[in-house]
């Protein structure tokens, strides 16, 4: 445990050392606002609630998620620290989780910035905020899948932007699009209905959309943590079979 | 104590270890002598565990390091090739994080952390930024580091590289300085460097070993007496006849 919060500590300030912590979250709350309020309508629905602003954290993920874990272990690669990392005492486990909580706390506190989205909502209106609350525990567990997936990636390259590119394609081909109606309706009468219901139960669009009207589901919690644990599984076999180039 | 049994690394086709043993007894500096691609750097990342071995054994103050990995690396401080460190981190808080993962704390951490940054002159970039700092001074960072936890056993990768005249002079000073009671495992191909601080060399050339003595009785080879002499005249006739004498 020790290990892993001096990991964490280091790997979560590395982000504050550099302009991308501020680069990040200003774009990322630059742009949820924008979704929310000029494609998802937020206002025009005269609704209190905040599904035009969720709605849109998948695809938003899908390209900033991808730019915060690229580095995760591509840069060690890159500039040969990772054979500093690997030969102190600390095991491989421990290296990989506390990389992969401090992507996932700065993600946190990106996501805990948008609270005047909250206010708003609030003020304007009576929302449900148990429904908002679960959205937004949702949005964060989306976000840890999108992460372990880009950690792994990242484990697998020394180049940042080839990280970046095989994570945000993976997260589309086989985490959104696998659960995206007007793709899914493409194999409606083609492909029968379990199947296609096996396909949309591997999407984070299914599970994220169960939580984020209120449901907290054991299945969806079941998803997201076994997502998380088997790409952090293969991050740690992708490192230790090829930590030297 | 470090002692290795027929350490043997393979890249595919290449071998770039092949079937080396020798041990290293506590008050040694061992200078790690051969041209480039020799497999002194392959050598050195198995026995600070960050390789694993192809084949063959290592053991570290006791500790296997492919069955103790952990307790063998605690024993060690290591600067890899290049003193690689997080660049965006500044000296002090590089240094903290070492401490930290190395388990030192209270009045250890603080007087371990005084006693390298005294050691390697670091006081006046402590607050730096460490991507900002000039060659010498990443060098002595990377050096700081290895020496932090006062490991019984440091293995330096070529710890004068790049270095100016006196930056090398400091560097060899403090491995003399810390001499009598470590282990330690310098690579270089300096040869005026192994003259200077060490009391044991092995060559290393295609993996292997073909000498490995005193350097003066090295040096003693040569009918000139000197090191290069000797250096080239094994390593070049064992590129040539693909055959290792063994000393």
């Amino acid at each position: 445990m020790h290990n892993i919060a001096t990991l964490f500590r280091r790997e979560f300030a590395s982000y504050f050392a550099t302009p991308l912590a501020f680069v990040f979250i200003v774009i990322f709350l630059l742009l949820t606002g924008v979704f929310a309020f000029y494609l998802g309508g937020f206002y025009d629905r005269g609704q209190a609630d905040l599904m035009p602003f969720f709605n849109y954290h998948p695809w938003l993920y899908l390209f900033l998620i991808p730019a915060l874990s690229m580095r995760l272990w591509a840069e060690e690669r890159k500039s040969g620290t990772i054979e500093l990392l690997m030969t102190l005492p600390v095991t491989l486990w421990q290296a990989v989780i506390g990389k992969f909580l401090a992507a996932w706390a700065f993600a946190g506190v990106a996501l805990a910035l948008t609270f005047p989205m909250w206010i708003t909502v609030n003020y304007l209106g009576d929302p449900d905020n148990g429904t908002i609350a679960a959205a937004y525990i949702g949005s964060l567990l989306m976000a840890g899948g999108f992460l372990a997936i880009g950690a792994c990636i990242s484990a697998a390259t020394r180049n940042q932007v080839i990280a970046f590119i095989l994570t945000a394609v993976v997260c589309l081909f086989f985490f959104l699009l696998s659960g995206f109606g007007p793709v899914l309706n493409l194999f409606d009468g083609i492909l029968p209905q379990t199947l296609i219901d096996a396909i949309a139960s591997l999407s984070f669009l299914t599970h994220f959309g169960s939580i984020a009207k209120g449901v907290i589901d054991l299945r969806d919690l079941l998803y997201f943590g076994t997502l998380i644990i088997v790409w952090l599984m293969a991050n740690a076999i992708v490192l230790d079979m090829k930590k030297a180039d | 104590m470090i002692e290795i049994n027929n350490l043997t690394k393979r890249y595919g086709a290449l071998t770039a270890v092949d079937d080396i043993s020798f041990k290293v007894d506590p008050g040694t500096v061992l200078g790690f002598l051969g041209p480039n691609g020799a497999g002194k750097s392959t050598t050195m990342k198995m026995i600070t565990g960050f390789l694993a071995p192809t084949s063959g054994s290592i053991r570290v103050c006791g500790h296997d390091v492919a069955q103790a990995p952990l307790a063998a690396k605690s024993c060690m401080g290591y600067l890899p090739e290049g003193a690689p460190s997080y660049a965006e981190m500044n000296v002090r808080a590089f240094l903290e994080f070492i401490a930290d993962v190395r388990g030192l704390t209270n009045e250890r951490r603080n007087s371990r952390l005084d006693d390298v940054i005294t050691r390697l002159g670091l006081q006046g970039v402590l607050p730096q930024v460490i991507e900002t700092l000039s060659k010498g001074f990443k060098r002595r960072v990377g050096l700081a580091q290895a020496l932090l936890h006062d490991p019984p056993v440091l293995i330096l990768d070529e710890p004068t590289d790049g270095l100016d005249p006196n930056q090398k002079h400091e560097v060899r000073t403090l491995i003399n300085d810390m001499a009598q009671d470590k282990i330690i495992v310098i690579s270089t191909h300096i040869l005026e460097e192994v003259d200077a601080v060490c009391g044991r060399a092995i060559i290393i050339a295609n993996g292997r070993i073909l000498a490995d003595d005193t350097p003066q009785k090295l040096a003693a080879r040569a009918p000139s007496g000197r090191l290069d002499d000797v250096f080239r005249s094994i390593t070049t006739s064992s590129a040539a006849s693909g055959v290792a004498a063994h000393a």
